[in-house]
């Protein structure tokens, strides 16, 4: 496959940038224009690999930190046993043949008004468009004493897949039978709505099996379960009876490393294990970048074509959006933002008009057990009186009853989505 | 004058046809997460690539009506209009197998 690059623009680069390209890059001819896509999770992949898809006359340059995709959805099965890091992880390489430049660097800041991406290593890259998919990072500071107690590894987040889930499940592995495994969940709106309450049950299918005495305390900053809640609440009766502690209107305030205690606002509460997950916002480079609209926490974006609404030719897709109504954080919600943004790019570039009448679907499968799960879906559509996508009325809704076939349809769905994003 | 108007009707009618290629394209990229990316390749759900156009339209009728046993595709089906659904089927009926 050719690497079509400007020849002017290819003089230009620098560092990495400029070796990824003269590697794959003979006879550099003019292209049509350049999108930089900064983070490489399920919507800056996506929307990678649909760009390339759907015109490759477009140059299309990702820029991601790590060099493994490491999936948050179902990474709460490898808390629960049934699955290993390995089954979470996919490599990029699925990307490269679809001609996206894949490099593996950290995006430092953003030029908007030269166009410019700047990388701690590869130099300066410029852009034509560019897509800003840096999912989430941590308010730290609203729950004291978190960060020196994650640095001591007494607490963990556990809320992107990787490093920390693996530190998780070692603890968990490690407490005595009897212990007792303390979970806090930010108020929303936060990455993933149903995680936490898959994480509990996750937990407690392990401890049923290896340490039955031990017992899942959920402390909630919501007032209650925030999804799927009757489906959780029936298995957690069910399947783990008097394991399960749900804890509505709790929210923490701090963590104490040294006593295990996490502190809430009228009380302090121990554990064993302590899994707290901290308030979020937008990544950090969409801070540095301006492109923070809303409560200092999230992105405003136009929901016809994802383009930012505080900076020009800059689009943001995924978690670190501001939500439309009655859209989730998620991984599929965020593959599909990028096929909306993917089209819009492309129909600008090409100087076409984006589809008007946008339409996007959400499906969050959660499992209960090893082989039993529950999905919330919900349809998304332009709404033209609203000037923003809400859900089709009469569409969507939850599973009838956890299930098997639902587990089946489960982990094809993120063999499926894994696929459809990398590869 | 009459040619004229059959002209004019044509070009009006061009960027209309560009549209509603890119809407098909667009409705059925909404499905590739579980079927796959064009309808192809998906493990544990059925291909959608070279489904002939009214057996799609069916099917996503009778997931609508409750007439065809489903633990998603009812939810979905029903945030769909018939046009789109035709563009939908139109979409993937086009596709290689
Ligand atoms: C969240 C995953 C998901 C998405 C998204 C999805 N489907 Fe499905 N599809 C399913 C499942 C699961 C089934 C099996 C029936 C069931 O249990 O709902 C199915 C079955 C079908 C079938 C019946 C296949 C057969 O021959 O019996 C058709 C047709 C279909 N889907 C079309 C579509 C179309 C068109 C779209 C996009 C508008 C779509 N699906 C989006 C999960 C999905």
């Amino acid at each position: 496959m050719t690497r079509p690059w400007d020849r002017r623009d290819f003089l230009k680069l620098s560092g990495a940038a400029a070796a990824l390209a003269a590697a794959g890059c003979a006879t550099p001819m003019k292209t049509k224009a350049r999108v930089v896509v900064v983070g490489g999770g399920f919507g800056g992949a996506t929307a990678a690999k649909y760009i390339r898809l759907w015109d490759p006359a477009i140059e299309v340059v990702m820029v991601e930190r790590a060099n493994i995709f490491t999936s948050c959805p179902l990474s709460n099965l490898v808390l629960g046993g049934s699955k290993s890091m390995e089954d979470i992880r996919h490599s990029y390489d699925g990307l490269r043949q679809h001609g996206v430049q894949v490099v593996f660097d950290e995006a430092t800041a953003i030029d908007a008004a030269k166009r410019v991406v700047k990388l701690e290593r590869g130099g300066d890259l410029r852009y034509d468009r560019l897509i800003v998919a840096p999912g989430i990072d941590f308010l730290y500071g609203d729950i004291a004493g978190f960060e020196d107690a994650m640095k001591a590894r007494r607490v963990t987040h556990a809320w992107k897949a990787g490093a920390q889930t693996i530190a998780l499940r070692k603890q968990l592995e490690q407490m005595k039978d009897g212990g007792v495994f303390v979970l806090s969940v930010p108020l929303a709106p936060y990455r993933c709505p149903p995680g936490p309450y898959e994480r509990a049950s996750q937990v407690a299918s392990y401890f049923k099996k290896a340490k039955p005495r031990s017992k899942v305390l959920i402390l909630d900053a919501n007032p209650d379960v925030t999804s799927k809640g009757p489906l959780f609440k029936k298995a957690w009766a069910e399947l783990y009876p008097g394991m399960i502690e749900f804890r509505g209107n709790a929210k923490a305030v701090g963590v104490d490393a040294k006593s295990g205690t996490v502190k809430l606002e009228v009380e302090d509460v121990k554990g064993d294990v302590l899994n707290v997950v901290p308030p979020q916002r937008a990544g950090d480079i969409a801070v540095k970048a301006g492109l923070i609209t809303a409560n200092n926490r999230w992105c405003g974006v136009n929901w016809l074509t994802c383009e930012s609404t505080a900076v020009q030719n800059v689009h943001v897709l995924g978690d670190a959006t501001l939500s439309a109504p009655g859209m989730p954080k998620s991984g599929s919600m965020a593959n599909q933002q990028a096929k909306l943004c993917a089209s819009a790019v492309v129909a600008m570039i090409n100087g076409q008009t984006p589809n008007p009448e946008p339409k996007i679907v959400n499906t969050c499968y959660s499992y209960v057990s090893d082989d039993e799960a529950v999905h919330v879906a919900s349809v998304h559509t332009w709404n033209a009186e609203q000037k923003t996508l809400t859900t089709v009325p009469g569409s969507g809704g939850v599973s009838a009853a956890r299930n098997a076939l639902e587990g089946a349809y489960a982990w094809a769905w993120a063999v499926n989505i894994w696929q459809d994003t990398l590869s | 004058m009459r040619i004229a108007l059959v002209v004019a009707a044509a070009l009006a009618a061009l960027p209309f046809a560009a549209q509603a290629q890119s809407s098909g394209r667009d409705l059925a990229a909404s499905c590739a997460m579980c079927h796959g990316t064009d309808g192809r390749g998906a493990v544990g759900y059925e291909p959608l690539a070279g489904m002939p156009k009214q057996d799609l339209v069916r099917k996503l009728g009778e997931f609508r009506s409750g007439a065809k046993p489903a633990t998603v595709m009812h939810q979905i089906a029903k945030g769909y209009s018939d046009a789109q659904i035709q563009l939908i089927a139109d979409y993937f009926s086009a596709q290689k197998k």
